[in-house]
């Protein structure tokens, strides 16, 4: 099986390497063209988006303005933040030039001269990976004003790593934009689309890294070539993380569309102790869960998971056996999202914040029936309501794991329960002394 | 107590604003040089920056206390990081956070009385495939039990502060 962004070549990471195994080729393949060439290669490649919402990447390149007198950035997202996603500090790690000569590619297809690489601040090791591999292209004319001798063509672009500090917000394409700009980073509210208004006001392509990574082999081996592998409408691989309850967790590239079962059992080695699987999340919390026993011939697409209720977000499969506590892992969940809304909007502030309680009340025995109808009505209402989709992916998770897991939260609840009241305040109700 | 960058933390401030088409653009980078430089970030920090960049002092701020890698007070020599999101969770991660905090005797975001030691409990840090973890400064110690971690807990303790 081949593999596209983590080939089996050892010490890749090596300019001279990664040039002896037919390294920026594909850039120069790229430069005799068109930029609406390679636009149009990339969509017809069926290529998308490897960071969530599994977008058409060509379709966004071609949303970019042909004429405009504004200069046109390019942001390469590797936030990754989402938890259980862990592919792209593999391809800064391992693949860097292939993600530089990405870049350089996409930079010439959308016309933009600056690309800004934006990496989350906890991955110090990888920036400084990623911030070397830069320099070497810099020094060996593959970036920057010498790229025009380099490849003989009058384009050139430069590129610059953003370093994050610690916000999961700022994986949300508006709010990495807002961080790049110096500012908090709040979403911004769409339209205008980033294309039209993005990076200070400029036409703006966001891509994430994966995705970028896997343009230089689409490029050289030709759009049919990568269509034809995996899943039809979700072609190429994917890099599953695979983590949790599994014995030898990991990332391994493997064409979409292959089966849940078959990456659990086969490639990540199964359950530790043979226990049964009680659930997994497909695509990193964000996404909705699968119930262990509804496992059964599901694949791994952003089609197919669409149709069992799921979602394939950024490939992150996080495995819970059969003695998982869900409630606690819901919770957890549930003050994840809770301490990253960045604040803006009030059902996702708030929303967050009542589901955490709840679910902490639950915990600690003081649940009604009531409360797990109240968690859906909450997610329910959050749900659509905001600027950007933290909301939904804070809503997600507790709306569909209460849905599919009732008859194990129903467990931890009772019909009624007597919470003492604590606020003085409220007891007043009870007590002789007249208001007035 | 003022705060002046050094001569040479200036020349890279100069550096990193080329990257940006806004002197704005550039707080991430140089609250990071003065976190290096001061060890966290006070007013008199802020306001230096603000000076040095150009920019109100409020846009100084409003960075400062959104993101949660800028400090505000000062932090242990060792700051240690545990993750206990979902996938470090499930593979102990709890046990691992309780034990640091009993070890320590401090809970998140406090420092031991000597200066040694912060602790802090943080989101995911994308190393879901090699749970549990932990971060101390800026270096990943990942596949961890709570035996790895007491022999890593163990040589800081004994070296010097």
């Amino acid at each position: 099986m081949e593999k596209i962004v983590l080939p089996d070549i050892p010490n890749l990471n090596n300019i001279d390497v990664y040039l002896a195994n037919g390294g920026f080729e594909a850039a120069k393949k790229a430069f005799m063209q068109s930029p609406d060439d390679i636009i149009d290669q990339v969509k017809k490649s069926g290529l998308r988006g490897r960071g969530g919402a599994a977008f058409l990447t060509g379709l966004k390149w071609s949303f970019m303005p042909k004429t405009t007198d504004k200069p046109k950035y390019l942001c390469i997202n590797g936030d990754e933040s989402e938890p259980g996603s862990f592919k792209d500090r593999q391809i800064f790690e391992y693949n860097p030039y292939q993600l530089i000569e990405g870049i350089i590619i996409t930079c010439y297809a959308i016309g933009a001269q600056t690309a800004y690489l934006y990496i989350r601040g906890e991955y110090h090791k990888w920036i400084k990976l990623m911030q070397n591999a830069i320099d070497t292209a810099y020094d060996k004319g593959f970036l920057g004003e010498r790229m025009k001798d380099t490849f003989g063509v009058n384009f050139y672009c430069n590129l610059y790593i953003h370093k994050g500090a610690g916000a999961y917000i700022c994986g949300e394409e508006s709010a990495l934009m807002n961080s790049i700009e110096g500012l908090r980073g709040y979403p911004r509210v769409k339209p205008p689309f980033p294309a039209q208004k993005g990076l200070w006001g400029c036409p703006t392509t966001i891509n994430n890294v994966e995705t970028i990574t896997n343009v230089p082999p689409i490029i050289l081996k030709g759009w049919e070539w990568f269509s034809k592998i995996g899943a039809p409408r979700h072609p190429g691989t994917l890099l599953y993380g695979v983590s949790g309850h599994v014995n030898k967790p990991g990332v391994y590239e493997l064409p979409t569309g292959i089966l849940l079962t078959d990456l659990i059992y086969n490639y990540a080695g199964g359950i530790p102790g043979n226990k049964k699987i009680k659930c997994v999340i497909p695509g990193g919390t964000s996404m909705p869960p699968l119930r262990g026993d509804q496992l059964e011939g599901v694949r791994m697409d952003a089609e197919s998971l669409k149709q069992v209720g799921s979602a394939i977000g950024t490939a992150g499969v996080i495995v819970m056996d059969e003695d998982t506590d869900l409630l606690k892992v819901l919770l957890r969940i549930a003050k994840f999202y809770h301490h990253e809304s960045c604040g803006q909007c009030t059902p996702c502030r708030e929303g967050t914040g009542w589901m955490e309680k709840i679910l902490q009340r639950i915990l600690e025995g003081n649940g009604t029936s009531k409360d797990l109808d109240l968690l859906i009505s909450i997610a329910n209402n959050i749900e659509g309501n905001t600027i950007c989709a933290l909301g939904d992916a804070a809503a997600w998770p507790v709306k569909f794991m209460i849905e599919r897991f009732r008859d194990e939260f129903e467990k931890y609840v009772k019909a009624q329960v007597k919470i003492p009241i604590q606020n003085k305040v409220h007891s007043m109700r009870n007590t002789k002394i007249p208001l007035e | 107590m003022t705060f002046k960058f050094t001569e040479e933390n200036l020349k890279r401030i100069e550096e990193v604003k080329k990257k940006y088409p806004t002197s704005l653009a550039a707080v991430m980078p140089t609250l990071y040089i003065a976190q290096e430089q001061n060890g966290y970030i006070t007013n008199e920090v802020m306001e230096e920056i603000a000076n040095v960049l150009g920019v109100g002092k409020i846009d100084v701020l409003s960075v400062v206390t959104f993101y949660t890698m800028y400090h505000t007070k000062p932090m242990g020599k060792y700051h240690i990081q545990v993750c206990t999101n979902v996938s470090c969770m499930l593979r102990g991660a709890y046990e691992i956070w309780n034990f640091i905090k009993e070890r320590l005797g401090i809970d998140h975001m406090e420092v031991t009385s000597d200066g040694k030691f912060s602790l802090e409990e943080v989101e995911c840090m994308g190393a879901c495939g090699y749970a549990p973890m932990i971060a101390i400064n800026e270096d990943y110690y990942e596949n961890l039990n709570k035996e790895k971690v007491e022999e890593i807990l163990n040589s800081l303790l004994n070296s010097e502060l």
